[in-house]
């Protein structure tokens, strides 16, 4: 049996963990990252591609501004191409409700530096003439980008092996001791890993390891839907994103659109396995019909999900742990994970190398689930079919 | 619902069709094609006078009474063609048809979903005139039409012979024959090919057919590009002695054996297996085509032996089908078709072996050489992949590193080869090579389709 030290183990390859390995190496930290499948492939690997300011829950703007800051010159840092495209995001208001919601969202982000134009029907159809007859005002934000999801945890990954990182894949962890301020993370394979610090960046699959360490996290697992389209002519740069999220779109560089929409479906986090229901996909095709109605012309060629770990009020857990010094947890990121993860990596560095970061966490600490925390179904009700509901584990 | 939902009109699906029908079960039968017969026994459109009997010969014995069968079963079946059935899940196959989505639940479901051409890559394989075998095959029987006037046929198939001949036949001229595959590992193979004496007859008097009208056959051929600027205009290849040659053309057919349409029955839930013959994967299923779950499999899709095997084996799958249902015991003729069908497939064992995939070949396959034809993407580009740190460990994994498989045809055509490449550049061609999975929707699915969702 083979046993591996380093300064900080790392359970868990998306992008949190790639990301927070890469940060820690440069911080001259030994690491260790144990996936169980390969780097990237769960939702870190197969989501959107979205980095959205706006629509973002404020008090976590100062993370994302952070990390969009990173984004912007993260293809030159790391050396890959991540397709990383910064031509905006439109939030689209199919209604005089969300019409309200993006201007107080404009003018409610702009203390945190976040500049949001609003644009009535008339000026939203002058810019993207293709919308639809629906589209009543939108919000323009120009920093808004996106990334190819399935380029940015290899990307992270390698960097940080070229920093010395150890990335293995295809390996479980099945037990985990802790004493005298040190994990002993025992795996399937010939390997234990030896560390002071613990990163718990194991996503939908985060829980167990948290009550381990006797804390509890109300994970559920749930799927984003994803649809591509042929390729198309070019006809928008930027993201067209409804505002409560029920149908959005983008255009690559190839020429295929990429379409989502909430809200999420059930998925088989146990299996590893993860559908798209027929009818969901014929749902987000009649929106995007209904959006862009040029598109009636063309054919969905590929339709996916991936498995996702939520908590109940959408927001992630990220933080240090209230119960064992040395562990961090950074994982239920809720759907909106990709955006914040090179800030997540660089604040959980600085928890582990500085003993405290700048950037504001405390909301997601996840002492907050110290007492049950009850879902507000009415909230989510457009973010999760009932099903993924009803099987929420109980807080 | 309808007790029994058949995917594929062709030998296969229509063998099984009947044989359901005549239980007096009700069966739908989905094709996506607007007339039946496959690919086999594919007719031209009402309205164009193609002389099928000229163009097939002695096929056309069995073309007529296919046709005949199918007459026949037509009123008694629920009979959907040009109807994509596109998915399957949680118990309905999902079709979309005359611009509307249909979900159909099932109490048996028989995918008889056929195969199409294994390709592949050369340099100069995605050329304007460069043809698949069954792509060659199915504008001539659907269109009485010729992919050029001086055709060249090359790969690793039994159905080049056959095809040039009809070639022949409609007044095509053939260039010439190149056979990757050497001639001694057909003459190895001859044993096997006797358990079928009549179709390995045909074969070889396809062979001397072609001989007679002094078509060139080249056997062990190595083909080193199909050149052409803009448009195909020759083939250079390498015979035994190594010396390269190019032989000129406006068209090449290029068949290098086939692969089974396995995504429904993967969507189906159908376990797969690896066939290190065809170094191919095939759903798992029992000697009568039972899958699992009230899932049947029949024809080519559900392992390679050409169209007699496919009406037998869609026959046992029918029968099967019936007697699940009934949950009695199957027929008394399935003895009879369950040896039949086994000789047919020693038969095609034999012909894989004679007709390899040369897949030693993928380690020349230049760098600069497109895999999958939809995205653009190269071998070269394969291979880096592999070839990272912290590279792809497998195809699906190439998948998403290098877009390979993501276009139109979805990994249909190319996901062999990328899976051969992926195997090659990780020193793992010895053992099972891996496959791309399955995603829906299994072909481009029209977005109009989609009912407006207040109307939903």
């Amino acid at each position: 049996m083979s046993t591996r030290r380093a300064d900080v183990a790392i359970v868990g390859g998306g992008l949190t963990g790639c990301a927070a390995a890469y940060y820690l190496a440069r911080r001259g930290r030994s690491v260790v990252v144990l996936e169980r499948g390969f780097v990237g492939a769960q939702s870190s690997g197969v989501n959107f591609g979205n980095l959205r300011l706006q629509g973002r829950y404020l008090p976590q703007l100062p993370l994302a501004l952070r990390a969009q800051a990173m984004w912007e010159g993260l293809e030159a840092e790391l050396g890959d191409s991540v397709e990383f495209v910064q031509a905006g995001h439109v939030h689209v208001a199919l209604n005089a409700a969300q019409a309200q919601e993006i201007e107080r969202h404009a003018v409610d982000c702009r203390p945190y530096g976040l500049e949001v134009e609003i644009l009535d029907r008339r000026e939203t159809i002058r810019r993207w003439p293709f919308l639809g007859a629906g589209v009543l005002a939108a919000s323009w934000s120009p920093r808004d980008a996106v990334v190819n999801s399935r380029l940015v945890c290899p990307a992270f990954a390698r960097a940080a092996i070229a920093l010395g990182a150890a990335i293995v894949e295809e390996i479980e962890v099945t037990a985990i001791e802790h004493a005298s301020g040190r994990f002993t993370l025992r795996t399937d394979r010939d390997l234990v890993v030896e560390a002071g610090c613990l990163i718990n960046a194991a996503g939908a699959w985060a829980a167990p390891l948290a009550r381990r360490f006797g804390e509890e996290a109300p994970v559920f697992p749930a799927g984003p839907v994803q649809m591509v389209t042929e390729p198309v002519p070019a006809f928008v740069a930027p993201v067209i994103h409804a505002v409560d999220g029920s149908i959005l779109f983008r255009q690559t560089a190839r020429g295929n659109v990429l379409v989502a929409g909430h809200p999420r479906v059930t998925v088989d986090a146990e299996g590893r396995r993860s559908r798209v229901p027929p009818a969901k996909m014929a749902v987000n095709m009649a929106r995007l019909a209904a959006v862009a109605p040029h598109m009636r012309a063309h054919h969905i060629i590929r339709a996916w999900t991936g498995i996702e770990g939520y908590l109940p009020d959408m927001l992630p857990a990220l933080g240090p742990s209230g119960t064992t010094p040395g562990l961090f947890h950074a994982f239920a990121f809720s759907g909106h994970g990709l955006q914040i993860g090179p800030a997540v990596g660089a604040v959980l560095a600085e928890l582990i190398v500085d003993g405290g970061t700048p950037t504001p966490i405390a909301p997601f600490s996840i002492g907050r689930f110290r007492e049950p925390v009850a879902a507000d179904r009415d909230r989510l009700r457009h973010e999760f079919y009932d099903d993924v509901l009803d099987r929420r584990p109980s807080a | 619902m309808a007790d029994a939902v058949v995917v594929g009109a062709g030998p296969a699906g229509v063998a099984a069709a009947a044989a359901l029908a005549e239980a007096d079960l009700e069966v739908m039968l989905v094709d996506e094609a607007p007339r039946p017969g496959g690919q086999v026994h594919r007719s031209p459109p009402d309205g164009l006078d193609l002389d099928m009997a000229a163009l097939l010969a002695a096929g056309h014995d069995a073309y007529r009474a296919f046709h005949a069968r199918f007459a026949a079963l037509r009123p008694r079946i629920d009979y959907r063609p040009q109807t994509l059935a596109w998915n399957v899940f949680a118990g309905e196959i999902h079709l979309a048809a005359r611009g509307a989505l249909e979900a159909v639940p099932w109490r048996a479901l028989v995918l008889a979903t056929g195969a199409t051409d294994r390709v592949l890559p050369v340099r100069g394989w995605t050329l304007p005139g460069v043809y698949t075998l069954g792509g060659a095959q199915a504008i001539l029987k659907d269109q009485g039409c010729l992919i050029g006037r001086r055709v060249v046929f090359c790969g690793s198939s039994p159905l080049l012979y056959l095809a040039a001949v009809q070639y022949l036949r409609m007044g095509g001229e053939v260039a010439a024959i190149l056979d990757t595959t050497p001639f001694a590992r057909k003459v190895a193979a001859a044993p096997r090919l006797a358990a079928a004496p009549r179709t390995f007859a045909e074969g070889l008097g396809h062979m001397a057919r072609l001989r007679r009208s002094g078509v060139a056959i080249v056997h062990g051929a190595h083909i080193v590009a199909m050149t052409g600027d803009g448009a195909v205009d020759g083939v250079t290849y390498r015979g035994g002695d190594g010396v390269e040659r190019r032989t000129a053309c406006d068209a090449v057919a290029c068949g290098f054996g086939l692969r089974p349409e396995t995504q429904l029955a993967e969507l189906a839930g159908c376990a797969l297996r690896f066939d290190p013959i065809h170094r191919q994967w095939f759903p798992r299923v029992d000697g009568d085509g039972r899958a699992g779950n009230g899932v049947y499999l029949a024809g080519d899709g559900a392992a390679i032996g050409g169209a007699a095997a496919a009406a037998l084996s869609g026959r046992l799958a029918g029968l099967a089908a019936v007697a699940d249902l009934r949950a009695g015991t199957i027929a008394a003729e399935a003895p009879r078709l369950r040896r039949a069908l086994h000789r047919l497939r020693r038969f095609q064992h034999g012909l894989a072996e004679a007709f390899a995939w040369p897949h030693g070949r993928v380690a020349d396959i230049a760098d600069d050489v497109a895999i999958c034809r939809c995205e653009g993407i190269t071998a070269g580009e394969v291979r880096r992949a592999v070839g990272a740190v912290a590279g792809a460990l497998e195809v699906n994994r190439v998948k998403a590193a290098t877009r390979c498989g993501m276009g139109r045809c979805q990994g249909r055509f190319c996901g062999p080869a990328a899976a051969e490449l992926t195997a090659a550049a990780l020193g793992r061609s010895d053992g099972e090579i891996g496959r791309l999975r399955a995603q829906p929707p299994v072909k481009p699915l029209p977005i109009a389709v989609a009912p407006a969702e207040d109307a939903a």
